[in-house]
């Protein structure tokens, strides 16, 4: 039941993106991002998702993963594409008593619903090919220049090593109280929202109470084993830049690059 | 009135790379009344079968039936069916979430939509069974209690329950050997004076041979061994030792002193029954 959350779950692999130096990949996820944003035509759309799709092929993941992923929000892409076609204004194509869908709402819906895919996509694909500590040594590594402006960035990256290796050991603590109650009959479908909201307390709780007892626990190993913050501590796996890095680097570039100029292409070659 | 088990395989996190097979083609019977010890080493599958025996886990293939209800379906019976099989998870103190001992040891009869008169009486019950005094602790946070008392307070949660079949998982990890005793010797009397079957999961040949009369020894998702508890030492030593377990202490010793020449008699199951078959060797009883 709940193994069905991969949001932020490694998919062990050894294709070219799982090899990637992670700074790379965030990097790349990134400017990703900025690209999605900057994307208004539909043949930057079709260039991205292609992107998109060529990057799972690469990384060899299986589509129904991906697919997965986009599971947690799918309410929340749905009702953007709603809003979005209910409330465009312009050229009405289709209308029922006081409900109409114009044109513009409706690419504009298809447009911010097809961002949110592939933001979320994307933002899955680094996460499954990229385990979590590797990941982590990847942010503390690019947040390491702005340190002198204060951003504590191994602290940082600590914290999210802890946060993301606890996921997967919460989800269990959580399915093992599930069963538990179940195998004292508790249900928790049916009822009205308080009736669920009540029926969660018995998870809710001993989750809470394992969650904190887990933290101190996790204080104190890291204490006993002299863990004093990130003050002169070196790494075990330096990252080292190789040449697949400049080749996916390139490939990003290019993609954002083509992106503006489907944008600003226009007003360029005006001037 | 039994729990059966037929063909039954399963497979966790099927279709990802973290598949793995826990359980592999298991048939069973436990009847009313039976003591039966589930051992084996971690990963052995002993608490994914545990599982399956109330429906928390549906079998890949074959069918699990509690009283000849099959599991599988979701009918009112079915619901019943489960509530007779009572799991007392590894650390199940754990679970505990209610304010008071008394709120949490009653979570389970309410849930089988029990009358507040009988769940009074059930906690009650329950509680005298682990040894908690009901006046003393009946209003107290759980959250106060020692490890031990924890435990105990969470095993009468499922105790409250009157399950038919009482399956514990580990009930002695991490507790001292007097919170040991205490348990297993509350969970005697629960055995006998009920007529229940009581499935035990643990890692000690010692607990299993001091307390069960049938054993089942998994190995890799699969029933090794099957049988009487004495038989299985008797006859079956080699299989034991092959999935990488032995005979209890008490037997070895038994058989290292009829190596230096005691005539031993009988099987010793434990320590109490050897020192009584060395007292009997040596003339002194």
């Amino acid at each position: 039941m709940l193994a069905d959350i991969t949001l932020g779950q490694y998919y062990p692999g050894t294709s070219f993106v799982h090899k990637l130096d992670p700074r790379t990949k965030i990097l790349a996820t990134m400017s990703f991002i900025v690209a999605v944003f900057l994307a208004v035509s539909a043949t930057s759309y079709v260039i991205l998702v292609s992107f998109v799709l060529g990057v799972i092929f690469l990384a060899k993941l299986p589509v129904i993963l991906v697919v997965k992923s986009i599971k947690p929000l799918w309410i929340i892409i749905l009702l953007t594409m709603c809003i979005h076609l209910l409330t465009g204004q312009g050229e009405v194509i289709w209308s029922w008593k006081f409900i109409s869908v114009t044109k513009e709402g409706l690419s504009m819906g298809v447009m911010m619903s097809l961002r949110l895919v592939l933001l979320l996509i994307i933002s899955s694909i680094l996460t499954f090919t990229t385990s979590p500590i590797v990941l982590t040594d990847g942010i503390e590594s690019l947040l390491k220049p702005f340190k002198r402006v204060g951003v504590p960035a191994h602290e940082l990256a600590m914290m999210m090593t802890i946060a993301l290796r606890f996921i997967p050991t919460l989800l269990e603590e959580t399915d093992r109280i599930m069963k538990a109650q179940m195998a004292r009959g508790a249900e928790f479908t049916g009822g009205n929202i308080i009736a669920r909201a009540k029926n969660m307390l018995p998870i809710l709780i001993p989750l809470f109470i394992s969650a904190f007892r887990r933290a101190d626990e996790l204080a104190i190993a890291m204490e006993s084993r002299c863990y004093r913050g990130g003050e002169g501590r070196t790494c075990m796996h330096e990252l080292v830049y190789a040449n697949r890095d400049i080749l996916a680097a390139t490939g990003i570039i290019v993609l954002i690059l083509f992106i503006a100029f489907l944008k600003w292409g226009g007003e360029l070659c005006a001037i | 009135m039994s729990i059966e088990v037929k063909n039954i395989s399963y497979t966790y996190m099927a279709k990802t790379p973290f598949e793995r097979k826990a359980l592999e083609n298991v048939t069973l019977t436990i009847e009313k009344g039976e003591f039966v010890a589930i051992i084996g080493h971690t990963g052995s599958g002993k608490s994914t079968l545990a599982e399956h025996l109330n429906g928390l886990l549906v079998p890949s293939t074959g069918e699990v039936c509690v009283d000849g209800v099959n599991l599988k379906g979701k009918g009112n019976d079915v619901r019943l069916a489960k509530h007779k099989v009572g799991i007392v998870f590894q650390y199940p103190e754990h679970q505990i979430f209610a304010e008071t001992i008394y709120e949490d040891i009653a979570f389970g009869p309410r849930n089988s939509g029990k009358a507040e008169k009988e769940v009074e009486i059930q906690v009650r019950n329950a509680m005298q069974f682990v040894g908690l005094d009901y006046d003393l602790f009946a209003q107290r946070s759980p959250f106060q209690l020692s490890g031990g008392q924890m435990r105990r307070v969470a095993i009468a949660g499922v105790i409250a329950m009157e399950p038919d079949y009482l399956i514990m998982d580990e009930p002695s990890a991490g507790l001292d050997p007097v919170s040991r005793d205490a348990i297993f010797t509350q969970l005697m009397a629960v055995f006998k004076k009920r007529d229940i079957a009581v499935i035990l999961i643990t890692h000690s040949m010692e607990e299993a041979a001091q307390y069960a009369d049938r054993l089942l020894v998994m190995s890799k998702g699969q029933i090794a061994i099957d049988g009487k508890t004495s038989e299985v030492f008797k006859e079956q030593r080699g299989t034991l030792q092959e999935v990488g377990l032995d005979v209890p202490e008490s037997i070895k010793l038994t058989d290292l002193l009829c190596a230096k020449g005691l005539k031993i008699e009988g099987q010793a199951l434990t320590k109490e029954q050897l020192v009584e078959y060395i007292k009997k060797a040596k003339g002194w009883s």
